[in-house]
């Protein structure tokens, strides 16, 4: 199992509804965000391009906070998500530093945070949060390991990116172009 | 025109609008570790060559410093750790690929190493001193037929504490200022150049100063040699280091590194120490002062610019 996200930047149109129903079913605290929008504009007007990213961890394959995590606290839990258990976590801040997409964040109870996949939701057999709030059904949640689920074809057909993959972190999160 | 912004609003506090996770504690942390490793060495060292009543401070007297200096260490880390109340995980397990684990255990392994050696040699200090119980006094007698052998432990764990203090940043790929393997061996020397300065301090014997000025020179020749090698690796790079490299080659970081590390970490300490190798009078403490402040500041400099440093995407 292999669970992945896809999300298409043709689609997206930046309304940050993604962010607002992860902080609410995630019970996210004030000021702090588990997923965030990027806009990129290029050009000069009229002639611009844009793009919108809706970004959160990237549950890497080859993840360097879990490496990093000096007490198993970071771990990968099923379909290869990766997860903080707060019971084990120091707080040393380790996997902050070693994310280079700075998806985590030191929750203000002492443990680190971060996005889950909503795995709590997915075990139920629904999607993310984010995933079934956006208006314009724009991203993709599922598991790769499967060849007809609908990540794994939208996949086949469409052009991607990941982000930074020359980090080595094999991210997760597929950004359709 | 290329204009990227976070359009849903993004302050995670400590992370945005750049890193900056760890405060004074880790670098505080890093140079007491780099010091205690750089007094255990000497200490090992200069038993193994037999020479413990010729370089009495180096081998006698400096380690005494070396369990407080561990124990603060200690508490600078731990007052870095935000969820406190399970610090105990960190003994409960060992992870290998994980540098602050690595760190963790080595440190559980020295300071009672330490320990061990300054109880061998309390008698220096306290002449009289007397461990009252037969246990103690057996268990004493015991270890001090091993002590060449601990001796040798000593020296492997120091020098495995003084290369941690670098690899502790050099295992992030995340930040390209720290991915280079190189700070290992230059954070050890920078240790081994912090320790050679307190012998110096603390030393009563003018062939001992001797040997620790002529030590600290050396170290801080190789110190240069590998700074040198670390803009020479990282400019070699690709973009993401070759910017990090330049924060101190004209950043936000290029005055404070160069004139509290190189300059008057290294630079100053070296003239003033040839110049009192040949028989100018100097006031000792300056050139080992000067040390201490650098090795101390190139840990913070590096610490604050390394999180500074990142993929840019
Ligand atoms: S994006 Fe960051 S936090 Fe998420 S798995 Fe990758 S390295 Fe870890
Ligand atoms: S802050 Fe917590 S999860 Fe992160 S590396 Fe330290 S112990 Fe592990």
């Amino acid at each position: 199992m292999r669970y992945a996200m896809a999300i298409d930047t043709k689609k997206c149109v930046g309304c940050s509804d993604c962010v607002v129903a992860c902080q609410t079913e995630n019970n996210v605290p004030i000021g702090y965000c588990r997923d965030w929008i990027v806009e990129i504009t290029e050009g000069v007007y009229p002639e611009l391009r844009l793009e919108n990213r809706s970004e959160r961890c990237n549950h890497c394959e080859s993840s360097p906070c879990v490496r990093c995590c000096p007490t198993g606290a970071s771990h990968y839990a099923e379909g290869g998500v990766v997860l903080v258990t707060p019971e084990k976590c120091i707080g040393c801040g380790a996997c902050i530093t070693s994310c280079p997409y700075d998806a985590r964040y030191p929750h203000p109870d002492g443990y680190v945070d971060k996005c889950t996949f909503c795995l709590h939701r997915v075990k139920d057999g629904l999607k993310p949060a984010c995933v079934s709030v956006c208006p314009t059904k724009c991203m993709y949640f599922g598991d790769l390991d499967v060849p007809n689920s609908e990540i794994s074809k939208i996949l086949k057909i469409r052009k991607y990116k990941t982000l930074i993959p020359e980090a080595g972190t094999k991210p997760q999160l597929y950004f359709l172009e | 025109m290329k204009e990227e912004i976070f359009s849903s609003g993004r302050m995670n506090p400590m992370i945005d609008p750049t890193l900056h996770i760890w405060h004074w504690h880790i670098p505080v942390y890093l140079f007491l570790g780099g010091l205690a490793a750089g007094i255990l060495f000497f200490a090992a060292l200069y038993h193994i060559l037999g020479k413990e009543n010729e370089y009495k401070t180096a081998v006698k007297i400096a380690p005494f410093l070396v369990p407080f200096i561990l124990v603060i260490g200690l508490g600078a880390l731990f007052l870095d750790l935000s969820h406190k109340i399970y610090f105990w995980r960190l003994y409960t397990t060992i992870r290998l690929e994980s540098p602050m684990s690595w760190g963790a255990w080595i440190l559980m392994f020295i300071t009672p190493l330490s320990i061990i050696w300054c109880a061998f040699n309390i008698r220096e200090l306290f002449p009289k001193w007397d461990w009252k119980f037969k246990v103690v006094i057996r268990l004493e007698e015991f270890l001090r037929s091993y002590k060449t052998l601990l001796a040798w432990f000593m020296l492997v764990a120091a020098v495995i504490l003084g290369v941690y203090t670098g690899i502790l940043f050099s295992a992030f790929n995340a930040r390209p200022l720290w991915n280079t393997s190189i700070l290992g061996p230059l954070f050890l020397a920078s240790g081994l150049s912090a320790g050679a300065a307190v012998i110096f301090l603390m030393s009563r014997s003018h062939k001992e100063k001797l040997l620790f000025a002529k030590i600290d020179l050396i170290v801080i020749g190789v110190e240069l040699f590998l700074i040198v090698h670390l803009f020479m690796g990282l400019l070699a790079s690709t973009q993401v280091q070759i910017d990090a490299a330049m924060l101190f080659l004209g950043g936000p970081y290029t005055a404070s590194f160069w004139i509290f590390v190189v300059i008057l970490g290294m630079l100053i300490p070296a003239i003033l120490e040839i110049l009192e190798l040949r028989g100018a009078k100097i006031p000792g403490f300056i050139p080992a002062f000067l040390v201490l402040l650098g090795s101390l500041m190139f840990r913070f400099i590096f610490t604050y610019a390394g999180q500074f440093s990142s993929w840019t995407y």
